[in-house]
């Protein structure tokens, strides 16, 4: 054993010694011969004779030598170092093949390692800092009879804490905003509400200071303390190491810094770089609707599991189930229908994750096909390479090399090309890491955090990429030696540019692939641009032009209910005294944003919801001429004016669907409905509208005046034909003349918030779109090559063609026929794939049917023009083609 | 080419090699050939050239060292000398010889 490692050893050494050892063995057998001779010399023979008899009782020399040389090294590296050092000098020789193959490769392999980086970042590994992710599971509510996800309660969610066995831990975070003013600047910065285990649970320590102790999520507004970022640290904070114990106001309360988190550590919220974090205790101060931490109907928390180690999804759900059902029990007011689920990290409902999951998985799909394309374009560069080096091969094999040992050096060479195209593809790859963030509109000056993570899983995907690259690089050439037979090899043949001649098969057959393979991504980005168009054009059932959408923090500014009440009548006064502005209100919430609605139980007269269903409904809190302002029609009834005010009866406007479940047959207004134990009369019925996502289907929906419910934070609506940007300075002016220390947020139109709440489609398709660009032109750039090298083979029968009277018109059309032949081949076969495939882009697709004929129909047409445009520059090459020369030649 | 002389099989050319340089010290390749030419009487067909092989392998088994060096003659030649280890191995190999050549007599002896 010892023995065969020192050997091993020696041999190793050996070949970084080979220069110095050939010299050695070189003496060594000179000095044998050379006392041979002498020997025999001494015996009286001829030196002739003398040399020749010291040659024979030598044996073969040469053999001799190469048997030592195989004890002494490693033949197997040795013969792969050649192959590499020979592979090598073949690329340098051949720059232009060699930079266009690599490129191709690069493309093909950054395309997927960039996309591997993006699932690995966003959602798998998520959070860099966190320990053992792996171990991570999302917390969130269901509710019988509708999909989706729901918040969950706090008092749920401290039950599930008790009464549950299988996990380390049960952690809240819930996102949120505020305006954050330190010094004179004043901004938007995102932060969490969390449980006091939140960092513990996570493995992640402040680097300076603490996280939070038990019981301080705990008590009404008892824990004003806060952990900030360390961004917020290095930037806000310009890294001052006194931080700990400063106090900051955050929404106009006081709390203490007492720690700082470790850079790197963005929270727990895919997308969104989290800044500050306070307990759960001071959840009033940042969330509207009061205080909820002993309201079991207030359902606001999303939250996080650590399950135990080597416990399953299953059995941690089926325990949160056996919970869910004690509490529905036990609660019914509150928890009929109620569920709680348990979701992997990747699926993730109440983050980016969820949104940008179909996505990702299209993109999964869609770089494979780019990868498959770019290899069939290296494959074509190799065959043509192959053609012209067969005589080298004839060669190499007429004076003894194995057909292995030529295969070993052609998958060397694959190994060559497809390791470069991976170190490109890897650098891509890392320049890309960040570049979904910029496929994001902006928002209200928040950056949004989407990096992607490259780690050893994605290097190791990447590298498996290029190996399986490699085996297919090698594999076109390797299945061309095979067919070498060295007596016929001399023969000079060319390949006829109409029928293809024999092996042309191969070639057209990759182009027929690719051309295949980039259809069906043009109809993919053609069917989600429709959708997108779709979705854009799609009436959100309120009007997006002409009206503009802002809010002012009046919660962070410490205002209370009455001065908040008192400031927006008199800013809504002066806003409608502008020039322009036709009318004004505030409301709580903005249709398609993200966060939530308030929901409450209805209790309507006469109707009985069926056992099983508790008839939660989302509402609005909205001010007078809301409906105007937005432009919802109302289809009775009248909308809420100021005299709907705290003195006054409470009302209600419902929407249609709303009308048609609770009183089906009837006129609502009038009626009686009861809103969180209070009855609300209903005075008129609007039509339905979107209100979270334009894709939703019609549900019940109410409004409620915003002075019966009063929220200090509303947004503002003002409907105008100006534009964001010159009604800015006016509203500016109109708020300082207010309180001179109001910050006023961003002024988009409604459109701007539609178009915000489409971006993951807007994503799926600039991605689909570029990377069908690269395809496309990846497929042309096979065609171009394909056609150019049929068209400088048949020369000779290109010019017989010309000298028995074809004419430039007869060649051209010649030659585009076969390339646009290639062309039909490949879109009959990547429309036979598309009409497969296309369903799977599912829930991208909206009013689309995935066989949209418009789809299919434009793919055909710009990969037609690609085509001629590809096939005309060889067909052209062709008409001058020179007979006399052709032919002599 | 058929040979009326035995062939020497890779075992036996190891131990002929290692016992050489146990007897005669430290030698070159074309005395160690020589050496065993003498010894079996000329009766062991060598190819002189597969020495060198197997003194490698000896080599890089750690049996055997070398040394350039002045042959008798004059001439510039790498010395083989053996090892400690070589010694030992040398001793095992010829006990397992003997062990091998006495059964295979008795075998032979026994029909």
């Amino acid at each position: 054993m010892r023995e065969s490692f020192r050997t091993f050893l020696q041999r190793l050494a050996a070949l970084f010694r080979r220069r110095r050892l050939e010299n050695d063995l070189d003496d060594e057998f000179r000095s044998h011969l050379e006392m041979s001779i002498d020997l025999n010399l001494r015996k009286g023979m001829t030196p002739a004779d003398a040399r020749r008899e010291a040659l024979r009782s030598f044996g073969g020399l040469e053999q001799t030598k190469e048997l030592y040389r195989e004890q002494r090294g490693l033949p197997m590296i040795e013969t792969t170092l050649q192959d590499l050092r020979f592979g090598l000098r073949m690329l340098r020789r051949t720059p232009g093949f060699s930079i266009l193959a690599i490129l191709c490769l690069t493309l093909g392999i950054g395309a997927n390692a960039a996309v591997f980086s993006w699932v690995e970042g966003i959602l798998f590994r998520p959070y860099p800092a966190v320990t053992h992710q792996e171990q991570l599971l999302a917390l969130a509510g269901t509710a019988r009879g509708e999909s989706g996800h729901t918040a969950i309660s706090w008092p749920d969610f401290a039950d599930l804490q008790r009464n549950c066995t299988l996990f380390d831990a049960f952690f809240v975070s819930k996102i949120m905003g505020t305006t954050l003013s330190i010094g004179d600047r004043a901004e938007v910065t995102t932060g969490s509400i969390v449980s006091a285990n939140y960092f513990d649970a996570l493995g992640v320590h402040p680097i300076l200071g603490r996280g939070f102790e038990p019981g301080e999520d705990a008590g009404r507004n008892a824990h004003p303390v806060t952990v900030v970022s360390y961004q917020l640290w290095k930037g806000r904070f310009k890294g001052d190491p006194q931080i700990i114990g400063k106090t900051q106001r955050l929404n106009n309360v006081v709390h203490t810094i007492v720690g700082f988190t470790p850079e790197g550590f963005y929270g727990t919220f895919v997308g969104w770089a989290m800044q500050f974090w306070v307990p759960a205790s001071m959840e009033e101060i940042f969330e509207s609707g009061g205080y909820k931490l002993e309201d079991r109907g207030a359902r606001w928390i999303e939250a996080y599991v650590r399950l135990k180690p080597g416990v399953t999804h299953q059995q941690a759900q089926q325990e949160i189930s056996a919970v869910a059902k004690r509490l529905e029990a036990d609660y019914p007011d509150t928890n009929r229908g109620r569920g709680i689920m348990l979701w992997p990290l990747w699926q993730t409902p109440f983050n980016n994750a969820g949104t940008l999951l179909p996505t990702l998985e299209i993109m999964l799909a869609v770089v494979v096909f780019v990868l498959l394309i770019a290899c069939a374009n290296v494959g074509n560069l190799l065959l043509v390479r192959s053609f012209a080096r067969r005589h080298e091969m004839t060669v190499r094999l007429a004076i003894g090399a194995g057909r292995g040992r030529l295969v070993k050096q052609l998958f060397t060479e694959g190994l060559i090309l497809s390791a470069l195209g991976a170190v490109g593809g890897l650098l891509t790859a890392h320049w890309c890491r960040h570049a979904l963030v910029l496929l994001f509109p902006a928002r209200g000056g928040v950056a949004m955090h989407l990096p992607g993570e490259i780690d050893w899983r994605v290097l190791a995907l990447s590298a498996g990429v290029c190996l399986i690259t490699t085996l297919v690089l090698g594999l076109v050439p390797a299945f061309q030696t095979r067919k070498i037979d060295l007596a016929g090899a001399l023969k000079s043949d060319s390949v006829g540019v109409v029928g293809g001649g024999g092996r042309a098969w191969v070639r057209s057959g990759l182009v027929v692939i690719q051309v295949s393979l980039s259809f069906v991504l043009l109809v993919g980005a053609g069917l989600l641009l429709q959708s997108l168009q779709r979705i854009r054009t799609t009436s959100p059932g309120f009007s997006t032009h002409g009206v503009l959408d802002t809010a002012v923090n009046l919660v962070s500014a410490g205002y209370d209910a009455p001065r908040a009440q008192t400031f927006q009548d008199e800013l809504l006064d002066r806003v409608k005294a502008l020039p322009g502005v036709e009318s004004a209100t505030f409301a709580r919430m903005t249709p398609l944003s993200y966060g939530s609605y308030s929901s409450t139980p209805v209790a309507v007269d006469g109707y009985q919801p069926p056992p099983e269903e508790q008839p939660i409904v989302e509402y609005n809190e909205v001010g007078p001429d809301y409906f105007t302002t937005l432009g919802i029609p109302l289809v009775s009834g009248r909308q809420f004016t100021r005299a709907d005010d705290e003195r006054a009866a409470l009302v209600a406007v419902v929407n249609e669907t709303m009308a048609a479940k609770y009183w089906p047959g009837r006129n609502p207004i009038g009626e009686r409905v009861q809103v969180k134990g209070r009855w609300m009369r209903v005075v008129g019925m609007a039509k339905d509208s979107k209100y979270q996502s334009v894709r939703e289907t019609p549900k019940p929906f109410f409004y409620v005046p915003l002075r019966q419910n009063f929220s200090r934070g509303a947004g503002l609506y003002i409907r105008t034909p100006l534009s964001p940007e010159t009604m800015t300075s006016a509203l500016m002016r109109e708020v300082h003349a207010l309180d001179g220390n109001l910050a006023l947020y961003e002024v988009i139109t409604l459109q701007e918030q539609v178009d915000r709440s489409t971006s993951p489609q807007m994503v799926a398709v600039t991605l689909v779109g570029i990377l069908g660009g690269l395809a496309l032109l990846l497929a042309a750039i096979g065609l171009y090559g394909v056609m150019s090298y049929a068209v400088s083979q048949g020369t000779r029968e290109l010019g017989l063609r010309m000298a028995l009277g074809a004419g430039a018109s007869n060649l051209l059309r010649l030659v585009l026929s076969r390339g646009l032949a290639l062309t039909a081949g490949g879109v009959a076969l990547g429309a036979a794939v598309a009409l497969g495939l296309t369903r799977l882009l599912g829930s991208l697709l909206y009013k689309v049917s995935p066989r949209d004929p418009l789809a299919f129909g434009s793919a055909f047409v710009v990969m037609t023009i690609a085509a001629l445009v590809a096939c005309f520059l060889p067909a052209w090459r062709a008409t001058r083609t020179d007979p006399a020369r052709a032919l002599r030649d | 080419m058929p040979s009326p002389k035995s062939e020497v099989l890779q075992g036996t050319l190891d131990l002929l090699v290692l016992k050489t340089l146990a007897t005669m010290g430290p030698m070159h390749g074309f005395g160690i050939a020589l050496r065993i030419q003498q010894l079996s009487k000329d009766l062991l067909q060598l190819n002189q050239g597969t020495l060198y092989p197997a003194l490698l392998r000896h080599e890089q088994r750690g049996w055997i060292t070398s040394k350039w060096g002045i042959s008798e003659n004059n001439r510039k030649a790498k010395f083989y000398s053996l090892t400690r280890a070589g010694r030992k191995q040398l001793e095992e190999e010829a006990e397992s010889w003997d062990r091998m050549s006495t059964m295979i007599n008795r075998v032979l002896k026994a029909t």
